[in-house]
């Protein structure tokens, strides 16, 4: 590149002399394309190919017009169904098209959504704080251009999803899967991914910090999610308030409304401009809040292994504890509308297939299994933190004190085992009083906190399989959140699209008892336990004999 | 006794080779300078000594032990200084300075405020707001206020200012006056030059030259301008003289140290009028090793820009 050498034989030429805030623009937007040429398109690809290989199912999973009048009536009568779905268009005739949009679309925008965060993050904060912002500025770049090469490359990236997902569906020829619906289906992937977009433009410019950028916008992800999932099952209007409620509400191959659409690019807009003005406002690597002073000396506890850990930590598990109670407390707030649903036959069927005795007791069992797998998100990211001090140059000056490689590992893995634990207390208790807070006043505290804490075997596995790759595959330990996500795709897809029942036992959480539908199996649960303390162990093992990798 | 023995180590990482064969002795109670350019396998060095790295061969000996499989022992004897130090951005430079202390086994809290005091450190600013500089030298401090035999320092004042400069060779010398053992890895060689009672030169992941500088200097020519009374002829002819050149009474030339003497005498056989002699510098004894690299590299460069 012209602009970082200096060859004597072609002269620098000064990039185009009117300096203004855009200059550098195209050769930012490129190098974004340079850097991102695998992980992007693997991103789009693996989205695109659940999303078509779903809809795909679907036809062999419904034969006829009756089995998918039966699936609307159990979604369209069952709350829990639809706090997991969508707002239910087209449910009275329920056509594949609609199906797609009730069932999939919520859940599959979730990545476009986090794809997005992630580029912008990556391409804009995460770059300050490591200080090659600072060496692309000192170039000939203006002010604005890395922001705006980030999102231009975040736009292009959901355009190229949107356009993909829309061929990929129409190509399927499933009957109404046509091709006006499969371009607004595909364009609300986009649509959600944009509008995230410039959510994570702005959050970057709040926090100094890539991960708290991306944390933050990922909180509101969640939100999203809550906020339509709530909003759908007391349909009270809440989902106008999400980004995922108005991708639903085009109600593509239903009703194919592109206003939504527009909504959402005119809020993407607006949320980039904001960033826009906060951006210009700040110094390069400053966020808008200034850094506060400490303490010039540690405390006693910092001083051990377990101290040092908690501390590093602490934050996490305190902020995924309130998340979690919020969550679990969402869904407790929910139950006296549950029973209203429960003057119907199809639902009285569902119930008697769930094992439960009520709807309630099915609602709360398919809520439950789902915040578990939710919770093992922290489980990972706790038990993935030594490897991250790792690959920061952070482990080195510690293990080159008299810490011992294991016992700076099982601190931080009693953070992560014991944590978990609280988070998952934690979220039936938020789900317990949020409940006994209803006009109905239902007394489900008893039982809700030992169905969470009935989880805790499976989330530790999630812990253990982290484990065992930093152990032993530390360049491919990001891989342990692949079962995070096959537990969820189980969870959702594994009975709606009638897979095999080996493939649903790969994921841990399927083996312990749907607690109050079904009633408590202690063998899986001492079994689970076992397995993760088996995989701890090796992993440490495998830890303890391999390089510690430099940065 | 040696601190340090390392012998014929081998280390790879895929098909990069960092050690081929490294031999590396440093003694009880020496400051040794351990020098060579970026690449070269100082830090693998260091990292394999801390137990870190495994060696695919050879034999590493570390205050008597062995550091794979004694790390944690050895570990509360020494203190080490990273080259690029890297803190927790939420904590403070004086908690990272008591972190790594307590971990170790405790530090001296008077030598602690003293360096504090010396290295000019704000102790109550987070991680994530200190320069390189300020970062490395929480680092400094953390090692250099524990009480432990070895110091393994891996290029400890690449981002320091002048003036820090001057007052961490001040501390290592009061060290090496303590009979400390400290492992100075550098390319700074004025700084080696003024710390170090031995050096070893690494190249490729092998060291090709230890000894003190004297031993060094003995190694390499030394530059000799000389007026004689009479016209200086013959130096062709001596052993171990090269570059001649001859203007008048004036001659230069450079001679290799253990030809010195018998130039010298030709010299004095002719007259003397007056004599200039300049030992290599250093930086001559680096590039004797790495000259050919140097020139070597600006090919290959023009060659990876087409």
């Amino acid at each position: 590149m012209t602009a970082t050498t200096t060859r004597p034989a072609t002269p620098v030429r000064p990039a185009r002399s009117d300096g203004g805030p855009l200059t550098g623009f195209g050769t930012l937007l490129r190098l974004i394309g340079r850097r991102d040429r695998v992980r992007v398109p693997l991103w789009i690809l693996a989205i695109t190919a659940t999303q078509v290989a779903g809809a795909a199912a679907y036809p062999g999973l419904y034969p006829d017009a009756a089995a998918r009048l039966v699936q609307a009536e159990v979604i369209g009568s069952n709350p829990a169904m639809k706090a997991m779905t969508g707002p239910g268009h087209g449910l009275d005739d329920y056509t594949f098209g609609a199906m797609m949009t009730n069932e999939y679309l919520g859940l599959m925008v979730i990545f476009a959504a986090l794809m997005s965060v992630f580029m912008v993050v990556r391409h804009t904060r995460a770059e300050e704080e490591e200080g090659r912002a600072e060496l692309v500025r000192a170039n000939v770049t203006g002010s604005a251009a890395a922001l705006s090469a980030a999102l231009t490359a975040a736009v292009l990236a959901n355009v190229a999803l949107g356009l993909l997902v829309a061929a990929g569906m129409a190509s399927l020829g499933i009957e109404t899967i046509d091709w006006p619906g499969s371009l607004l289906y595909g364009a609300a992937f986009a649509a959600v991914g944009i509008v995230f977009a410039a959510i994570a433009a702005v959050t970057t410019q709040v926090t100094q910090f890539a991960r708290a950028a991306s944390g933050m916008a990922g909180a509101l992800i969640g939100a999203a999610y809550l906020l339509r999932a709530i909003g759908d099952v007391m349909d009270n209007g809440l989902s106008w308030l999400s980004p995922i409620g108005w991708s639903q509400a085009t109600a593509a191959y239903v009703d194919d409304n592109w206003w939504p659409i527009i909504l959402s690019l005119v809020v993407a807009g607006a949320l980039a401009a904001l960033a826009f003005r906060l951006a210009g406002r700040r110094d390069v690597g400053a966020g808008l809040r200034a850094e506060r002073r400490g303490v010039a000396q540690a405390s006693r506890a910092l001083g051990t292994p377990l101290g040092l850990a908690w501390r590093l930590q602490r934050s996490t598990v305190m902020w995924w504890s309130i998340g979690m109670f919020v969550f679990g407390a969402s869904y407790g707030s929910a139950i006296d509308v549950i029973e209203d649903y429960a003057d119907n036959d199809v639902v009285a069927d569902l119930v008697e297939s769930m094992g439960g005795t009520t709807l309630t007791d099915s609602y709360l069992a398919m809520i439950m299994g789902i915040l578990a797998i939710v919770v093992s998100i922290f489980a990972v990211t706790a038990a993935l933190r030594p490897r991250r001090e790792e690959t920061s140059g952070r482990a080195e000056g510690v293990l080159a004190t008299g810490v011992s490689r294991t016992e700076w590992y099982a601190s931080h893995l009693v953070i992560a085992l014991l944590g978990s634990v609280f988070i998952l207390f934690v979220t039936g208790l938020g789900l317990g009083l949020a409940a006994l807070g209803t006009a109905t006043g239902s007394s489900i505290l008893g039982q809700v906190i030992p169905a969470m804490l009935a989880y805790t075997p499976a989330v530790w596995v999630v812990v253990g399989v982290a484990v065992l790759a930093v152990g032993w595959a530390p360049r491919a330990a990001l891989a342990a959140w692949l079962l995070v996500v096959y537990a969820f795709f189980m969870r959702y897809m594994g009975a709606l699209l009638d897979l095999p029942q080996w493939m649903m036992s790969l994921s841990p959480f399927s083996h312990i008892a749907s607690l109050p539908a079904e009633d408590f199996r202690a063998t899986p649960v001492i079994l689970l336990t076992v397995i993760a303390l088996a995989f701890i162990g090796l992993g440490l093992v495998g830890f303890h004999r391999r390089d510690v990798e430099a940065t | 006794m040696a601190s340090i023995l390392v012998s014929g180590v081998h280390k790879s990482f895929g098909s990069t080779v960092a050690l081929d064969g490294l031999d590396l002795e440093v003694a009880t109670g020496e400051v040794h300078g351990y020098l060579g350019p970026n690449g070269a396998g100082k830090t693998t060095t260091i990292r394999t000594l801390l137990g870190l790295l495994r060696a695919d061969g050879g034999t590493v000996s570390l205050l008597g032990g062995d550091p794979w499989r004694d790390a944690v022992a050895l570990h509360r004897r020494l203190a080490y200084v990273p080259g690029d130090v890297n803190l927790w951005p939420n904590l403070t430079g004086g908690e990272a300075i008591d972190v790594f202390g307590s971990l170790r086994g405790g530090l001296d809290r008077d030598r602690r405020a003293e360096l504090i005091e010396r290295f000019d450190l704000d102790p109550t600013k987070k991680g994530r707001t200190y320069s390189k500089g300020n970062r490395q030298k929480v680092a400094l401090i953390a090692a250099l206020a524990s009480d432990v035999e070895l110091y393994l320092l891996d290029e400890p004042t690449a981002g320091l200012d002048p003036l820090m400069e001057v007052v961490f060779q001040d501390v290592i010398r009061q060290l090496r006056d303590d009979g400390k053992t400290v492992l100075l890895s550098s390319h700074i060689l004025s700084q080696v030059e003024k710390l170090c009672d031995r050096v070893s030169i690494i190249r490729l992941g092998k060291v090709v030259e230890t000894g003190t500088l004297l031993d060094l200097r003995h190694l390499t020519r030394t530059t000799v301008e000389a007026d004689t009374r009479e016209t200086p002829v013959g130096f062709d002819r001596l052993p171990g003289v090269h570059d001649v050149t001859v203007s008048g009474h004036r001659v230069r030339f450079s001679v290799d140290g253990d030809h010195l003497d018998e130039a010298v005498r030709h010299l004095s056989a002719l007259g003397l009028g007056s004599l200039v002699s300049q030992p290599p510098t250093l930086e001559e004894l680096m590039l004797r090793h790495y000259g050919d690299e140097l020139a070597g590299n600006g090919r290959e460069k023009v060659g990876q820009d087409r």
